[in-house]
């Protein structure tokens, strides 16, 4: 199970890095949401794996710990899944903006870079 | 409570003069004038308790945990520097209000003053160390906004920026000096510091506190080797000079060696250092001054030997020396005031400051010429004169410390002494003989109240000079006994003390005086040097051009070597520093490797396997085929929010889905400007060997980027968790946060305040994106309609888009939308209801909320959406962010802390028990703000499209007519 998640958290985060060192504007916002999905994912299982125990504390008197998933991670990739959405738009823009400027969606607007 | 009102009066008068029209002349000086004349008379009723002995005090706690307070404390020292800084600054302003041209910005003027002037009370009033530093470097910024008070002029630029960065530099030796002071001491409370003189002086770190302090004291005064500064901060306006030069900034350098004295004097490393520094500048700014030909140049250089004759007094370190100090610093201010504003009024009614063309202005001036002539000679310590009985007991010191046999000192403080008679010759020098050259204004009288000051301060010299023991003695005495408690000496301040070799060294350094400048005039004549000789070489402001240029080029030359502009070799360094990082901290850990695949539910393995090659796809396909790659973009982004479920949190995966949904219609809104691109094999293009290099380099690093991260993941995981915080979350939700759903009550509740910032930074990311798309230009290529709309197969270009909404293809899923809309918010208030104890809450309420209104914009088109519904993103956004600040600052009304929550139980009449915690109306401004930032940002991106569909100079009502017709 451990091994799976991490292996996929590999492999995700492995195209991610690609993308972003390619050099179109597309590919490279494409690669952040990627590796924003690992990372997203790296974070949340360092609270560990727990199936079928949300952290609700519904049943009366004073929870278990030892029976609920870890809240800490889960609220820290939820804020990070809304502000991961803001900074992409805020890459979208600025990555239209700058092919409206240089005329190419060129990372560093170099047209002659043919790859 | 007179203390603080003291020193906050001068910073809100800054304020409001700041915002006085700049016509407002008189004005803005009444209110700089009526603030320093009120401050006055506050510190002069403090007298009699002040020459009592008593300390005045004001506690606040600044600091608690760290036993910093903020302190006010005025005593004797601090009440004579007081009285100094409001008494002159009054001067400098009645001075100011004339001098000061109507084309100048006068209110910028007036603020910098009264600013400059609270940092000064601030320095002299602090009874906490890093207080004082903190005023201290107020004074430095302050300083340089009124030395680059004209800062269209070049000089004054230059000026402003040397006089900062040696003061500036030197406060922070102070502060590291002051911080090492402090742990010797263990407290930064000036009163324990100065009681605990004997355990400072014996301490190892004594000798490096002594020098980053001394290094602070000398910058600020301007001693050698830091003299440089001065001179050049003479392009500031001469009521700026008159202020920072006689009374003020550069006295807080002999300000604070007086402070710490008792702490620190008594060595002789401060000996040496102090004095040492003291001598060589009052030897090189007394010869200096005699061959400036700008008046303020030799006023300026007479400065830097004057403080250097404090220095050496304070280096000297006896009692009487002690005192001879600050008598001679309260009379320096007096004189060298008054000089400078007789230089201002000479440069104001003749244009010039010249001294080679400045000739028998006594003629014309006579009242100002009489002044100046008693102020240079008070500089030149003629007898009845202020000068005189400070300069005089400097000799006496001097010869005391020197004794019969190290007489070296003596002779430097005749030298000096001769020196100083030579340049007020010089100076004054310009009422007489005849002038030769025709001046740029015809030299006349002042306005009366300009003459005034000089003439105030001209009579103090007098009065001092001829009443010490009636004008001063129990002024100075007070301060002084303030300095050196018991160690307070006898002293008279008697002019006349019989013939003793002091008088002798007094006369010989006027005779002295004038025969070298009779020399000089017949020899070497100073009229006719362009520079100082011997010393000239030796130029410490040519020396700090060397070092600012040296810094500056060799930091061109570091970016040059280690900087880019180029984002692609910056990805490149941090994608490997990366991978180095995980490859140093995470691997050596991940040893255990039994049975990496136990309890593997096969649905999961497959999920997961959908994700991995949804995310491979999308690397490949991302350059050619980008809708496709989107697409599976999303597919990875499910698979992630089908694990969250899987993994027990439904949160997580309820906003995952959402955000999923809102990223892929804002990158569907994105595509349409790109550049439209064909594989190289349709075009039949060779790809290039270096390209294919680097290709592999890039896989290369994507295969071990992966990898490391995955092995990072799979050795964190291995290990069993550590005790966090977390469980203190699970364990209170409920009853401290009055929700069961942990992690909300984690988000609006325990870290309110966190989510508060992320808020607002998605508000400020949201308008930044807003501001960004109004100055949006497309493309020139992108401007048209996009090729795959205007495809003659299909039959709803016929259409434009508003009508294929309308009427056309997209008609019955807008309907049908139109009716599930009510359902969709339905469901947003569900969700957010149900959030503090079930899944949901304000963030995925609010993106539920938004996904329903772009479903709308999709289908109906932006036209139709807006004719019928009045979205104002900008007001959600202010409403939700005020809502969320409000619930916080409501608790203070309580007495709490920002953000303490507290729950309400209501018994409403049809609702029945409702439980209302003030973490719902957080989460109410939460879910405000993630509405309108989410709105703003696609219909700002959306609105792009109607936009470019415009012709320049056509409305929109000429453009659908035209289309129509078509």
């Amino acid at each position: 199970m451990e091994a799976a998640i991490a292996l996929t958290i590999g492999i995700v985060f492995g195209s991610g890095v690609w993308l972003v060192l390619r050099p179109r504007t597309f590919q490279v916002i494409t690669g952040l949401l990627l590796m924003s999905y690992a990372v997203n994912l790296f974070i949340f299982v360092m609270g560990r794996l727990w199936i079928d125990q949300p952290p609700l504390t519904l049943a009366p008197g004073t929870p278990d710990p030892m029976l609920h998933a870890d809240p800490l991670s889960q609220a820290l990739v939820l804020t990070a899944i809304v502000i991961g959405f803001a900074t992409t738009a805020l890459y979208l823009v600025m990555m239209i903006g700058a092919r409206g400027l240089t005329g190419t969606d060129h990372v560093d607007a170099e047209e002659d870079d043919d790859e | 409570m007179l203390l603080p009102v003291l020193l906050i009066l001068p910073f809100a008068c800054s304020v409001i003069a700041a915002c006085m029209p700049a016509s407002a002349r008189n004005r803005e000086a009444w209110l700089a004038g009526v603030m320093s004349f009120a401050a006055l008379l506050g510190v002069v009723s403090l007298f009699p308790r002040i020459s009592a002995g008593e300390v005045v005090r004001y506690d606040a706690a600044w600091m608690p945990a760290y036993g910093l307070d903020f302190v006010l404390r005025i005593d004797g020292l601090a009440w004579l520097f007081m009285v100094l800084v409001l008494g002159i600054g009054l001067l400098v302003v009645l001075y100011a209000r004339y001098y000061m041209s109507p084309e100048d910005p006068v209110p910028r003027f007036f603020s910098f003053l009264l600013a400059f002037m609270g940092a000064m009370l601030g320095i002299v009033m602090s009874g906490n160390l890093v207080q004082l530093v903190v005023f201290w470097e107020l004074t430095s910024i302050t300083s340089f906004l009124l030395i680059g008070y004209w800062h269209h002029r070049a000089d004054a630029r230059r000026g402003a920026r040397m006089a900062f960065t040696v003061t500036a530099s030197g406060g922070l030796c102070l502060f590291a000096g002051v911080i090492i002071l402090g742990r010797i001491v263990g407290s930064y409370d000036l009163d324990v510091v100065i009681a605990a003189g004997e355990r400072v002086r014996e301490h190892a770190l004594y000798f490096p506190a002594l020098v980053l302090i001394v290094l602070g004291a000398l910058t600020k005064s301007a001693q050698f080797p830091f003299h440089f500064w001065l001179p050049h901060a003479m392009a500031a306006p001469t009521p700026v000079s008159a202020y920072l030069h006689s009374a003020t900034m550069v006295k807080a350098g002999i300000f604070l060696l007086m402070r710490l004295w008792p702490v620190l004097s008594g060595t002789e490393e401060w000996t040496w250092i102090v004095a040492g520094a003291g001598v060589c500048t009052l030897l090189i700014g007394s010869f200096a001054a005699i061959f400036q030909h700008d008046i303020k140049g030799l006023l300026a250089y007479s400065t830097i030997s004057h403080l250097g004759l404090i220095t050496v007094l304070l280096g000297i370190g006896t009692p009487l020396a002690m005192v001879a100090a600050i008598f001679h610093t309260v009379n320096h201010a007096t004189f060298k005031a008054s000089l400078f504003m007789a230089a201002g009024i000479i440069d104001h009614e003749t244009g010039s400051r010249d001294m080679r063309i400045l000739r028998g202005l006594g003629r014309s001036m006579p009242i100002t010429a009489t002044l100046a002539i008693v102020a240079s000679a008070a500089m030149a310590g003629v007898p009845l004169l202020n000068g005189f009985l400070s300069k005089e007991m400097f000799f006496a010191e001097t010869l005391l410390v020197g004794g019969d046999t190290n007489w070296w000192m003596s002779v430097a403080a005749l030298v000096m002494g001769i020196f100083s008679v030579t340049y007020s010759l010089r100076f004054i020098n310009v009422f007489f003989g005849r002038r030769q050259v025709e001046l740029p204004r015809q030299p006349h009288e002042p306005p009366r109240w300009m003459r005034f000051p000089v003439e105030l301060l001209v009579l103090l010299c007098l009065i001092v000079g001829v009443l010490p023991g009636f004008s001063v003695e129990r002024i100075l005495h007070s301060a002084v006994s303030s300095v050196l408690g018991a160690q307070t000496p006898d002293y008279d301040l008697a002019v006349w003390h019989g013939f003793n070799i002091p008088l002798l060294m007094s006369v010989a350094a006027l005779v002295g005086g004038m025969l070298f400048y009779r020399l000089l005039r017949r020899r070497f004549n100073p009229d006719l040097r362009d520079n100082v000789p011997l010393i000239h070489r030796f130029s410490g402001a040519q020396a700090y051009e060397n070092v600012m240029s040296g810094l500056s080029v060799s930091a061109d030359f570091l970016l040059g070597l280690f900087g880019t502009t180029r984002l692609q070799p910056q990805i490149l360094c941090m994608i490997a520093a990366m991978a180095a990082v995980i490859a140093v901290l995470g691997l050596p850990s991940s040893r255990h490797l039994a049975d990496p695949f136990a309890n593997l539910d096969p649905l999961f393995a497959l999920l997961l396997a959908i994700g991995c090659i949804c995310a491979v796809a999308a690397a490949w396909q991302a350059k050619y085929h980008r809708l496709a790659a989107l697409a599976l973009l999303g597919g990875t982004g499910i698979v992630v929010s089908v694990v969250f479920l899987w993994l027990s949190a439904p949160d997580l995966a309820l906003t995952q889905l959402m955000v999923e949904t809102v990223t892929t219609v804002l990158l569907l809104l994105g595509l349409r400007w790109l550049p439209p691109r064909i594989t190289p094999r349709e075009l039949a293009i060779e790809v290039p060997r270096r390209v294919w290099l680097r290709r592999s380099r890039d896989l290369l690093l994507a295969v071990l980027g992966g990898g490391l991260m995955a092995g990072m993941t799979y050795a964190v995981m291995q290990r069993p968790a550590i005790d966090t915080i977390s469980d203190f979350f699970l364990l209170h939700a409920q009853s401290e946060g009055g929700g069961t759903n942990a992690v909300n009550v984690l988000l609006v509740d325990f870290r309110g305040f966190d989510t508060l910032g992320e808020i607002t930074v998605l508000a400020a990311v949201a308008l930044t994106v807003y501001a960004l798309l109004r100055r949006f230009r497309p493309a020139s290529e992108s401007l048209t309609q996009p090729e795959q709309q205007t495809n003659p197969v299909d039959p709803a270009i016929r259409q434009t888009p508003d009508r294929q909404a309308a009427s056309g293809y997209l008609m019955v899923p807008g309907v049908y939308l139109r009716l599930l809309l009510p359902f969709m918010l339905m469901f947003a208030a569900y969700f957010f209801l149900r959030g503090h104890n079930l899944p949901g809450g304000g963030f995925v309420a609010g993106l539920i909320f938004a996904v329903a209104v772009i479903l709308q914009y999709m289908l109906s088109g932006a036209i139709w959406v807006e004719a019928h519904l009045n979205l104002r993103p900008f007001r959600w956004l202010g409403a939700g962010l005020i809502a969320a600040c409000v619930t916080g600052l409501g608790a203070w009304v309580f007495g709490y802390p920002f953000l303490t929550s507290h729950a309400l139980h209501l018994s409403l009449p049809v609702l029945g028990q409702l439980h209302l915690p003030s973490a719902f109306f957080f989460d109410l401004g939460v879910f405000a703000v993630v509405v309108g930032s989410t709105m703003l940002i696609l219909i700002a991106l959306a609105h792009q499209s109607i936009r470019s569909h415009r012709q320049p100079g056509k409305n929109a009502d000429a453009e659908q007519n035209t289309q129509e017709a078509s």
